[in-house]
């Protein structure tokens, strides 16, 4: 099935649905790793709103991008519970393992703040983490 | 008052819109007691006390934001500082808008927006007119504790790529108050703002503004508090230092603006907030496409020749004068009084529309004065005046936000008639449903935010058969309001036409075969019609253009009566028209037929007045129409003809046809701001004046007469009405008008629906809308309200009357199988005299055809691939859109362009009761071509050739 194919059923699964947009750019997200300006048009034409407004809402959410980074992401928790678990001090060693490879992301709040610091690969969450657990993890990912 | 040029200030701002509401609430601020309204914002309550909250995200063309935070106040009883735009006032409320706490606050908030701006304001473009300024002042900022060393965005590149306004991202505050006017007041959905919190921008949707879903209204601009979105005229000329109130000279709706100028040099026109067609908004051809008035190609001093083939000869006004008088009388002896006629403009004014209907009748001696209106809405003239009594549009524009049920019927107000188009997008948004009767899907069948519950896209020509089937269903399922028939229409007329419409052969499925609507659609629109409690029907050239224009205004006339939706706010029959002034110029006594205020001429009371008036008798028999003189002149019975402000050459159909007619007289006389394409045919060429330059009254669609205000001295030095009254005192009348107003008053004395207008009044009150007499002191917005108005010879019922469908004699067949159909495009206006003379041509450099995938497929054509356009009339080559907004059989152009000259294909046929020509339907055909045809390469040398002007002597 061709890209613009498989982009019409992904729209289509979601017609008649109450602001189907947020599934929609998820699913298109999932398909092909990014939501191009092509995309985005037909997105638009179907919901029957502006190319702005979907390129507005993309824009708002860092998951959502135009263009693909195949690279696997390794998000990070940065925010208060984790900074106070220590969080920062791993940084940078992450940041060395990660290399070109491997994208460290920022993340505020995974809900996990009394097991920090914490950390989340896919749907994966890893708790706990100290600089071995985490150059392990980013290593591995 | 609106007459005095006022000092430059820009329009009082009160914050948040008017809430209207009959209860009435009292309230304290700053210990000022005051009752405004139910729903007013404390900030407007504030403003209207007088006071200024400091703001920056709230505009009163807007709904309250919240975002800025800056307009806090404190309000007893209630916790913490509210914002005062989204806080609405309540009875006994006690608010203070300046405490120690508020400054503080207003302060840190100020810091906040300072510490990523430039601080450039004395080189800024926007300097002493910037919001932002402003507002720091009000909150006494004095420092930045944050510093400006932080992160910011002053080094965001400018966008420059709209011909007309920039945006500066360094300048934004993003207070999202363009991206709201762009969704709220325009309708297009444009902007956003692109990333989040710190990041976040402006943006045309990641793209230039230029190439963006933009259509360049300058709602944004308007919007804007700051110089990030700003005319690049106010930032190449400066501030303007005063501010004169017009009347935009573009379309029907009728726009009121401030012109905005430095000494006589124009700076930029900013739509009037309090302009009640507009309601301060704008669209790109009134708001920026000025530029042509000053454009190298006007003609300013008047030419003369003997021979179309000779080069012009640039004269003084009294040789010209004389020359052109002393060929008028010459012909007038030689060959009589009917030898001679003249065109009115629905581009001049009232006044001046006068005249020249004044001039043939009283200075010829002929009743040969016809318009450009025969070529557009003089179907709606007579159908109206059959059905209704009287020839207008029912309601005013804002009648519409009243409206339920919303038919739009051959027109498209997303390009022609953008500002209304935006106000009924508005109501579409408010839950209103639409049916759409047109060949093309046009933008408001489906376009952000708005669709159509029933797009009926018929085979062109068949309007009547489509109208006279929905009347089937609505009368055969008993969907008639008997109420309002009984008490408002002659009841023998309304039954014959009852037992006409219920015939089985006018059942949606009887004539799906010749409409191509599906029945089941056609009787699913008719019940939505017919079933709210208010239906409105909209209607452009689409209707009247057409060998059935006449029958097809009185078929929606007998739906709106059928269904009781005349007399009241949010129904009615609204015409929209073409041009500025087609209702003016109507009214004016511009048709053969009629004396100002559609009185016939050969009824003997009515031309007793004029003759009276006028110290002449006048000829109790109908002249020529345009298409008649020109059948006449070929004839050699008709030899001088006096045309202001039109282009019959390029907008009226069969070229070839207005050409011989042309080149067959003797004398033509062209007054106009250009050489347009009839003055090739021309003897005498006087220059004319724009609007910028006159004061005079355009009457808008929804017959609100509205002043036009001389902003500047004519560059030819004298107004059109000037020019006219020279040529008739030239000829010997003993014209001795001291201004326009003094036109008006006679217009006033001789028109009963007119016996209230005067320019003093119109000064003071803004507009009127006709009638303004007796029965109606201050105007009628809406029209029939008890009952309809009792019209020159109308006993004051509702007429229905039968409309039977006859195809058009223009048919398709194996050597023209496609129907082509015309129109016109936001970017230009008519045959683009004006708008082809400003950057507006970047969004439309030539007029394009556009087809159907199969027919093009069909035919070997892809997109931008050169076209032969050809009819049984003539034919002409242009490139091809390929799209499927045309059905598969049908094509469209628009006729902008005189490379193109679209009108060489239209046929001469035409409506029935008005000679409108049918340039809605003709039969072409459509192949691949790579280069000109001979029409257009021996019309190029011929235009050359005939505007050459010899080099002074």
């Amino acid at each position: 099935m061709d890209d613009s194919a498989r982009l019409a059923e992904i729209i289509a699964a979601h017609a008649g649905e109450e602001g189907a947009l947020l599934p929609i750019l998820h699913d298109v997200r999932a398909a092909f790793g990014c939501i191009a300006r092509a995309a985005q048009a037909d997105i638009a034409q179907a919901l029957n709103l502006s190319r702005a407004e979907v390129h507005g809402v993309i824009g708002f959410y860092h998951d959502f991008t135009e263009t693909p980074d195949p690279r696997p992401l390794v998000e990070l928790c940065r925010a208060e519970a984790c900074q106070a678990r220590g969080v920062e001090a791993l940084v940078a060693a992450a940041e060395r393992a990660a290399g070109a490879r491997v994208r460290i992301g920022k993340v505020w709040c995974l809900g996990l703040c009394s097991v920090g610091p914490n950390a989340r690969i896919g749907d994966d969450v890893h708790a706990r983490l100290d600089e071995a657990r985490l150059v392990a993890l980013v290593a591995g990912a | 008052m609106l007459t005095e040029p006022q000092p430059y200030a820009p329009q009082a701002d009160f914050g948040t819109p008017e809430a209207v509401s009959e209860t009435m609430v009292a309230l304290t601020i700053d210990g000022r007691r005051l009752t405004v309204p139910a729903g007013t914002s404390v900030m407007r309550a504030a403003a209207l006390a007088g006071g200024a909250i400091p703001r920056l995200c709230a505009t009163d063309s807007l709904a309250a934001f919240g975002s800025c935070r800056l307009c806090l106040v404190e309000i007893d009883g209630m916790k913490g500082t509210p914002a005062s735009c989204t806080t609405p006032v309540a009875e006994g409320m006690a608010v203070r808008t300046q405490t120690p706490r508020l400054q503080r606050l207003r302060r840190g908030v100020m810091e906040l927006t300072i510490s990523d701006h430039p601080l450039d304001c004395l080189t800024c473009s926007a300097s002493n007119d910037c919001e932002l300024q402003d507002a720091a002042a009000q909150v006494g900022l004095r420092d930045v504790r944050y510093g400006y060393a932080g992160a910011n965005h002053l080094d965001a590149a400018a966008d420059a790529s709209n011909p007309y306004f920039a945006f500066d991202p360094a300048k934004c505050i993003v207070c999202s108050r363009c991206v709201r006017a762009c969704d709220e007041v325009q309708g297009t959905f444009a902007l956003t703002i692109a990333g989040r919190g710190f990041d976040s921008q402006v943006s045309p949707g990641g793209e230039s503004f230029l190439g963006s879903e933009c259509v360049s209204c300058g709602a944004c601009v308007a919007a804007c508090p700051t110089a990030a979105l700003e005319e690049k005229s106010i930032a190449a000329i400066g501030k303007p230092e005063r501010a004169v109130i017009t009347t935009c000279a573009y379309c029907g709706v009728g726009c009121a603006f401030r012109a905005e100028l430095r000494g006589e040099q124009l700076v930029r026109m900013v739509p009037w907030k309090d302009g009640k067609a507009n309601h301060g908004h704008s669209c790109v051809k009134g708001r920026f496409a000025w530029g042509y008035a000053h454009h190298r190609d006007r003609i300013t001093t008047p030419m003369i020749r003997e021979r179309i083939d000779q080069p012009w000869r640039e004269v003084g006004w009294d040789e010209a004068l004389g020359f052109a008088a002393a060929r008028l009388k010459e012909i007038k002896a030689r060959h009589g009084a009917q030898a001679l006629g003249g065109i009115t403009s629905s581009r001049c004014t009232n006044e001046e529309t006068f005249l020249v209907q004044k001039l043939v009748r009283a200075g010829f001696g002929s009743n040969n004065v016809d318009t450009c209106a025969r070529v557009c809405h003089s179907p709606t003239g007579y159908g109206l005046k059959a059905t209704f009594g009287t020839s207008a549009g029912t309601q005013d524009f804002d009648s519409v936000m009243a409206a339920d049920v919303i038919l739009v019927i051959g027109a498209n107000p997303t390009d022609a008639h953008p500002v209304f188009a935006s106000r009924l997008k508005q109501r579409l948004r408010q839950g209103a449903k639409l049916i759409v009767v047109d060949p093309r899907r046009i933008d408001l069948v489906r376009s952000p935010h708005v669709a159509a519950a029933h797009h009926l896209a018929l085979q062109p020509g068949t309007n009547v058969a489509v109208l006279t089937a929905m009347a089937h269903v609505i009368v055969t399922e008993g969907l008639v309001d008997e109420g309002f028939i009984a008490a408002r229409c002659e009841r023998d007329e309304y039954q014959d036409w009852a037992r006409f419409v219920c015939e089985p052969r006018h059942s949606p499925e009887a004539l799906a075969a010749v409409t191509r609507v599906p029945a089941g659609d056609l009787r699913a629109a008719a019940r939505l019609f017919a079933s709210q409690r208010n239906g409105a029907i909209y209607y452009g050239l689409g209707v009247t253009e057409h060998s059935q224009g006449s029958s097809t205004v009185m078929a929606i006339a007998n739906l709106a009566m059928a269904t009781g939706n005349i007399g009241r706010a949010g129904v009615g029959v609204n015409p929209l028209r073409g041009q500025n002034n087609v209702q003016g110029a109507c009214d004016m006594g511009s048709f053969p037929h009629e004396l100002s205020g559609y009185r016939h001429i050969s009824d003997g009371a009515t031309r007793a007045l004029f003759e009276k008036d006028w110290g002449v008798a006048l000829d109790p028999d109908p002249g020529l129409r345009i298409p008649d003189m020109l059948d006449a002149a070929r004839d050699g019975s008709f030899r001088a003809l006096y045309i202001q402000g039109e282009d019959i050459l390029q907008s009226d159909p069969d070229t070839h046809h207005v050409a011989a007619g042309l080149a067959a007289m003797e004398c033509v006389i062209v007054h106009d701001l250009f050489l347009n394409e009839t003055a090739s045919y021309a003897h005498v060429f006087l220059p004319g004046s724009s609007f910028l330059e006159k004061t005079g009254t355009f009457t808008n669609a929804e017959r609100r007469i509205q002043m036009v205000r001389r902003v500047m001295t004519p560059a030819n030095g004298l107004e059109d009405w000037e020019v006219t009254q020279a040529l008739a005192r030239a000829l010997g009348l003993d014209w001795r008008y001291d201004s326009s107003a003094a036109i008006m008053d006679e217009i006033a004395r001789l028109t009963p629906s007119f016996a209230g207008v005067s320019h003093e009044r119109l000064d003071a009150e803004g507009s009127l809308q006709w009638p303004v007499d007796a029965a109606h002191p201050d105007g009628s917005p809406v029209m029939h309200v008890d009952g309809f108005v009792p019209g020159p010879n109308g006993k004051g019922r509702g007429k229905f009357v039968v409309t039977d469908y006859i195809p058009t004699d223009e048919r398709t067949g194996l050597r023209f199988p496609l129907l082509l159909t015309t129109g016109r495009i936001l970017s230009q206006y008519n045959v683009g005299a004006q708008t082809r003379r400003t950057d507006n041509s970047i969004w439309h450099e030539e007029d394009l055809l556009e087809i159907h995938p199969t027919d093009a497929e069909s035919r070997g054509l892809a997109e931008g691939d050169r076209a032969r356009l050809a009819s049984r009339t003539g034919e002409t080559t242009l490139r091809v859109h390929v799209t499927e907004r045309v059905a598969p059989g049908v094509v469209y152009t628009t006729f902008h362009h005189p490379a193109t000259q679209a009108n060489v294909v239209t046929t001469d046929y035409s409506d029935w009761a008005t000679n409108c020509p049918e340039y809605k339907v003709t039969a072409v055909q459509v192949t691949p071509s790579n280069g000109p045809s001979a029409w257009q390469e021996d019309y190029a040398d011929l235009t050359a050739r005939a505007r050459r002007i010899a080099p002074a002597a």
